[in-house]
């Protein structure tokens, strides 16, 4: 579904993404974790071209985006994003943040646009929000909201830009479980984390990132329980 | 102590006329203002180097020089290239227009950049187009943060408003002259226009208010 062929990203002098190469299959759920200022937000970045990679290929279902003359809205439009900071659109109540999109990107009808968003955020619990402007929602509940209206497009994929980092600890569990209600779907999912448990129970596969290169990856039953690098085996000692 | 404001009884409803006339200009020029403004803004965060020097180039010049130079250029000046006389109305409007564009455009610009990065990045990741992201998600929250600034810009141009009497304008400030020339008096007119202006800008200023604190209601919890 997603290739990614030697993918290199510097900002000025600083080479964060050096030569990466992996793919990702339809279905899939990848974990990507680490040590921070490891390139593993900017790596997922990359995937939806929030980040221009200054060199190296990307393919997604075939086409390459990061040719020349790419469409880069049709393609991202199939990619849902979640963000660390949520970055709901303050202005909007809950319901017209999952209807945006959806209407002007889609041309959806007004009615249609409602129809979906209140079935998506039904889907995460939030029905009787509809109303509610993101002030007026507590952390969980906005990162709920921003995973509904990346859902609303009914993107073949999602990315998760450490959803939980920003929620205070009462409120991960919350999110977590409508990301594994997710996986249940059969969506393909690449998370970028710091929830061990969530990415040792849920992925299928875990990427180990650190200073810009894939240090390791594997099944989470081998990574956690045997580490094949010394980077690995000290980061896992530090936040297990 | 002279000071007798029984004087200007009868000339009363002139002067009050003049509140139309100035209103009238003050509006429009607003309007032009904002549009302008908002325009020269969006050219002077655009990725486009020519829109971008040509804003940066429109604001350096309306702000760098007397806005009663840029009237009388307008009033007196390029009538002697055209060879069309402007009506005070139409110069009026322009002089203040054009230069409140200047002024509006980095409030704008400001507003723009302080929006949180993130709210972009949100509506890309989405597939929002360019145009729409700007008029739905970044321009209502540019303009929410910046009301202050821009009825700041209001009430200044409103006092300053009283410089198109000089090319003879019918607004407060000129009536006011006209009756003191009549009445060989300057306090009385000059103290009750003053006392005009105070109003209105006192009810901008609150009309200002209320749009802010109607604004805030969507951001309390």
């Amino acid at each position: 579904m997603i290739k990614v062929e030697q993918l290199t990203k510097k900002f000025g002098e600083n080479l964060v993404l050096n030569n990466i190469t992996t793919s990702i299959h339809k279905g899939e759920v990848v974990a990507i974790i680490g040590p921070s200022g490891s390139g593993k937000s900017t790596f997922l970045r990359c995937l939806n071209l929030l980040e221009r990679p200054s060199s190296g290929k990307i393919w997604m279902n075939g086409t390459e985006i990061t040719g020349q003359k790419v469409n880069i809205q049709g393609i991202r439009k199939n990619i849902g994003m979640v963000f660390q900071q949520f970055n709901l659109f303050p202005h909007m109540t809950a319901l017209e943040n999952v209807t945006y999109a959806p209407r002007i990107v889609k041309k959806l009808s007004p009615q249609e646009a409602e129809e979906k968003g209140r079935a998506v955020l039904a889907r995460v619990g939030l029905s009787e929000k509809e109303m509610s402007y993101p002030a007026q929602l507590s952390g969980g509940q906005k990162q709920r909201v921003a995973i509904a209206r990346a859902l609303a497009m009914e993107p073949d994929i999602m990315l998760f830009d450490e959803p939980t980092s920003a929620l205070d600890p009462e409120m991960v569990k919350e999110v977590l479980d409508v990301m594994k209600g997710l996986v249940d779907t059969g969506m393909t999912m690449v998370v970028v984390t710091h929830e061990m448990k969530f990415a040792e129970e849920v992925a299928d596969r875990i990427l180990f990132m650190d200073q810009g290169v894939i240090m390791e990856e594997g099944k989470p039953e081998e990574f956690f329980r045997n580490p094949q690098t010394n980077r690995a085996r000290d980061f896992l000692s530090k936040v297990l | 102590m002279n000071l007798d404001f029984t004087t200007i009884i009868d000339y009363i409803p002139f002067i009050l006329g003049g509140i139309g006339t100035t209103l009238q200009f003050v509006s429009v020029s607003i309007l032009i203002g904002l549009l302008l403004g908002t325009l020269l803004a969006i050219c002077k965060i655009a990725n486009n180097k020519i829109l971008q020097g040509f804003a940066h180039g429109y604001t350096s010049i309306f702000r760098g020089t007397p806005l009663l130079l840029q009237l009388m250029l307008i009033h007196y000046a390029i009538p002697q290239l055209t060879g069309y006389n402007t009506p005070t109305y139409v110069s009026a409007i322009l002089a203040f227009g054009l230069n409140s564009g200047a002024y509006v455009s980095e409030i704008i610009r400001a507003g723009i950049l302080a929006v949180d990065p993130g709210q972009q990045e949100a509506a890309l990741a989405l597939g929002v187009p360019k145009r729409p992201m700007m008029i739905h998600i970044i321009l209502p929250q540019a303009f929410k943060n910046i009301l202050p600034a821009l009825i700041n810009e209001f009430i200044t141009l409103t006092k300053e408003s009283s410089l198109v009497s000089t090319i003879g304008y019918l607004d407060l400030m000129r009536r006011a002259q006209i009756v003191e020339a009549n009445i060989y008096r300057s306090f009385e007119p000059l103290i009750f226009v003053g006392f005009i202006y105070w109003i209105m800008v006192f009810i901008l200023s609150k009309i200002g208010r209320l749009i802010e604190w109607r604004l805030r209601q969507s951001d309390k919890g």
